[in-house]
């Protein structure tokens, strides 16, 4: 349902960063949300914090990543290697990534209870379980609404992934279309962010004055999220002209570039590494696939292989430049894999004893929250589920994840009341 | 005078561990059968009383396998990157030496015909030369820019292939130790971009009685890597000229790898296949695109061995079952 804000009361007109509202609060409810609780927007005052997500796709296995169980009946053919940490162990697939283990916070007894991937895609985005007729809004959009000061020159919430490019919207959910991810379809650019070469920056100029002053006029009378949205992605597309340079990472040296990795998501993530140094708010790079229900160790050898390289170059590069401090980076997928090895040498999809990492931002390095049992069949202690990770990952930040938002008259919470964050996280 | 009658193959033993099964081989003389298991262990059959003993020494599993000519060292390569001599006959086998052969998975071991050269390949994309006698490092061969999955010794003695995920074979030199040529069997290779992974690749290989023809297993089709949607296949190549002879593969539908192919003294080739359709044994003429002859085992296949008597085959399978296959007629009560 479309959001109507032709009453143009004081309330509602408002600068970018003042509008406040959306689309579909809940689902299919419209009008304007705000906090009922200042907090949060007080948080936004001690300074920029930034995020970073990298999603593995499909869902990777935590025997294979962050909580191996070496020569038992599901561990596998991987060891367990040291880290930089006495007593914490990863598996032998992640060399590069052991030496943050410092830096770095393992989540060991996640149980979201939840196999399927859409559901536990959306699950992991907004820390709630889909229900029909409400919507939440994904990470990243909250983190462009409440994080982002509304002066920076990239979007708020930007997803490079393997594949297609384009803007979203639907993530955004209540918060409204402009808080959106805007995809960067294998790392590529912004479509259509070049100037015409037979326009002159004079007459570009004219141009936008001209849609500008119209735009303002029809506002006055017809104002929606919607032509919010428009006005917005069209302000942003001319800052992001302004500094297409900045999502070519060939400008970076060419021992940058190998350090990254030749492969696709080392390039992802060098390029990330550039957004976030753009002070973009919100980066996810997705890593593509880990739904390995066929030959699960040699593709997580080779997924792992690229994964390790690129994320621990960022994370070392995040940390020498010193963003990590002001930058949570959380590695998540929609779910873990089965302890059990099938008979294709795979594994299937698994919510029930799994797996996260996070680092810098407000996170206790060195840190290992949450138990499996000695096969990984379940969970023995400190168990968590997607909403937990959910109200640790804003707490991280400085957001309050009690923090009330208000959508078409009523209260939402910005994160599961019911559950509560991971306080031995929390440095 | 034929050995083998494959049109007759029934099960002659079958040999249980506990565990999933990933490779077996006999050794050379044939008394004993070994297989890798997913417990790290590498079991061994007495074929004539089937009693079983477990070597125990890898800190992972074991995918290769290999005798010696005489029968009397067998060696194991793990997924801890170790090299392993053993004594095959021994009661109770302990190592007799143990080396850091590669980083990370060794995927096949080979020992040419004189016993006297050892080639290793594994995932850090190189291809080992070692010395049997003393296991020192004879010559490292680099040039896989990938994976590499298997090795093998030609008839000759004088040249080594290995061959990688990306189908790329390459011929070694092994007096002067350098590369000879290069072939192709990237038809059982392909990079998924939706998947965002390479798969397939040369899973085993042979060379005929003769020489003159090298069978390469692998999968074609694969239009679903992830979710296991492949087709079992073999490339063979005519040895001395260098090229595909031709693309072998089922006549009808089966799902699965050809992990495993053997070449038989008869002049067929015989390859196992495991999947989703189950564990198969494919017997192809040289001549022939299709099988001649298929046979449906009771689990997914996952290794694959001939027999020095020519008869008898082994395979190892998920279910923990080594089963060995007689390629003639029952014998009648």
């Amino acid at each position: 349902m479309r959001c109507d804000y032709s009453c143009r009361s004081d309330d509602h007109v408002l600068s970018r960063r003042g509008f406040l509202g959306g689309l579909a609060g809940l689902g299919l409810a419209s009008g304007f949300g705000s906090f009922v609780n200042p907090s949060a927007a007080a948080a936004m005052a001690k300074g920029q914090k930034q995020m970073l997500v990298i999603w593995l796709a499909g869902g990777s296995s935590q025997l294979e990543t962050w909580d191996p169980k070496p020569k038992t009946e599901t561990g596998g053919p991987f060891r367990a290697i040291d880290t930089s940490v006495p007593g914490i162990q990863i598996c032998e697939l992640l060399p590069q990534t052991a030496r943050h283990m410092h830096r770095m916070a393992l989540v060991r007894g996640v149980n979201t209870h939840e196999n399927d991937h859409g559901k536990g895609q959306y699950l992991m985005h907004t820390g709630r379980a889909q229900a029909p007729g409400a919507e939440f809004p994904h990470l990243g959009s909250l983190a462009a609404r409440f994080l982002a000061k509304g002066t920076e020159p990239l979007p708020g919430y930007i997803h490079i992934t393997p594949g297609g490019g384009g803007v979203g919207g639907k993530e955004a959910a209540y918060l409204g279309p402009k808080y959106g991810a805007l995809y960067l379809g294998n790392g590529a650019p912004p479509a259509n962010t070049a100037r015409a070469g037979s326009t002159t920056p004079a007459s570009d100029a004219s141009r936008h004055d001209l849609r500008r002053h119209m735009n303002d006029r029809f506002a006055n009378r017809r104002r929606t999220a919607e032509t919010e949205a428009y006005t917005t992605t069209y302000e942003q597309a001319l800052q992001l002209m302004e500094r297409r340079e900045v999502f070519d990472v060939t400008r970076e040296p060419a021992r940058e570039q190998e350090r990254y990795g030749s492969h696709d998501f080392g390039r992802h993530c060098l390029l990330a590494r550039r957004l976030l140094e753009s002070d973009a708010t919100f980066v996810q790079v997705t890593h593509s696939n880990y739904d390995t229900h066929n030959e699960n160790f040699a593709f997580h050898l080779e997924q792992l292989g690229e994964f390790d390289q690129g994320f621990s170059t960022l994370l070392d590069d995040l940390a020498q430049r010193g963003r990590l401090d002001s930058t949570l980076v959380v590695v998540m997928s929609e779910f873990g894999r089965t302890p059990t090895i099938n008979y294709l040498y795979g594994r299937d999809h698994w919510g029930t004893a799994w797996s996260i990492a996070l680092a810098g931002c407000g996170i206790k390095g060195g840190t290992v929250v949450g138990k499996t049992n000695a096969k990984g069949t379940e969970v023995v202690d400190r168990q968590v589920g997607a909403g937990h990770l959910f109200h640790t990952y804003l707490k991280a930040v400085g957001l309050d994840p009690k923090d009330d938002y208000e959508v078409d008259g009523r209260s939402v919470q910005i994160a599961d009341p019911t559950a509560s964050p991971i306080t031995e996280l929390l440095a | 005078m034929n050995l083998a009658d494959p049109t007759k193959i029934h099960l002659a033993k079958d040999l249980v561990h506990t565990r999933p099964l990933v490779s077996c081989r006999f050794d050379a003389r044939g008394r004993f059968v070994f297989a890798g298991s997913e417990d790290c262990t590498v079991q061994r059959w007495d074929l004539a009383t089937g009693a079983r003993v477990a070597l125990t020494a890898h800190e992972s599993w074991v995918h290769a396998l290999a005798s010696s000519p005489d029968g009397e060292t067998i060696l194991t390569g793990g997924c801890d990157g170790r090299l392993i001599w053993w004594p095959a006959t021994a009661a109770a086998p302990t190592p007799i030496r143990t080396i850091e052969a590669h980083r990370g998975w060794v995927n096949a071991i080979a020992v040419n015909k004189e016993g006297t050269l050892v080639a290793t390949c594994g995932n850090d994309r190189m291809v080992r030369l070692w010395s049997m006698a003393d296991g020192s490092l004879i010559q490292e061969l680099p040039g896989h820019p990938k994976v590499v999955y298997q090795v093998a010794f030609e008839a000759g003695g004088r040249y080594l292939v290995s061959a990688d995920i990306n189908g790329l074979i390459i011929q070694w030199d092994v007096l002067v130790r350098k590369e000879a040529r290069r072939l192709d069997a990237a038809k059982l290779s392909k990079y998924d971009a939706g998947q965002g992974v390479d798969y397939g690749g040369v899973r085993d290989m042979a060379f005929s009685a003769d020489g003159s023809l090298l069978a390469c297993s692998g999968l074609i089709e694969a239009s679903n890597p992830l979710g296991a949607v492949s087709n079992p296949a073999m490339v063979l190549i005519d040895w001395k000229a260098g090229k595909e002879l031709r693309l072998q593969r089922p006549k009808e539908d089966i799902k699965g790898v050809a992990w495993g192919v053997r070449s038989h003294p008869d002049g067929f080739f015989v390859a196992v296949s495991g999947g989703t359709t189950g564990g198969v044994l494919l017997f192809f003429k040289p001549d022939q695109i299709n099988e001649f002859f298929k046979f449906a085992m009771p689990n997914t296949g996952r290794g694959l061995d001939l027999h020095p008597d020519g008869v008898r085959l082994a395979t190892a399978h998920h279910d923990g079952h080594v089963r060995i296959w007689a390629m003639k007629a029952k014998p009648t009560a």
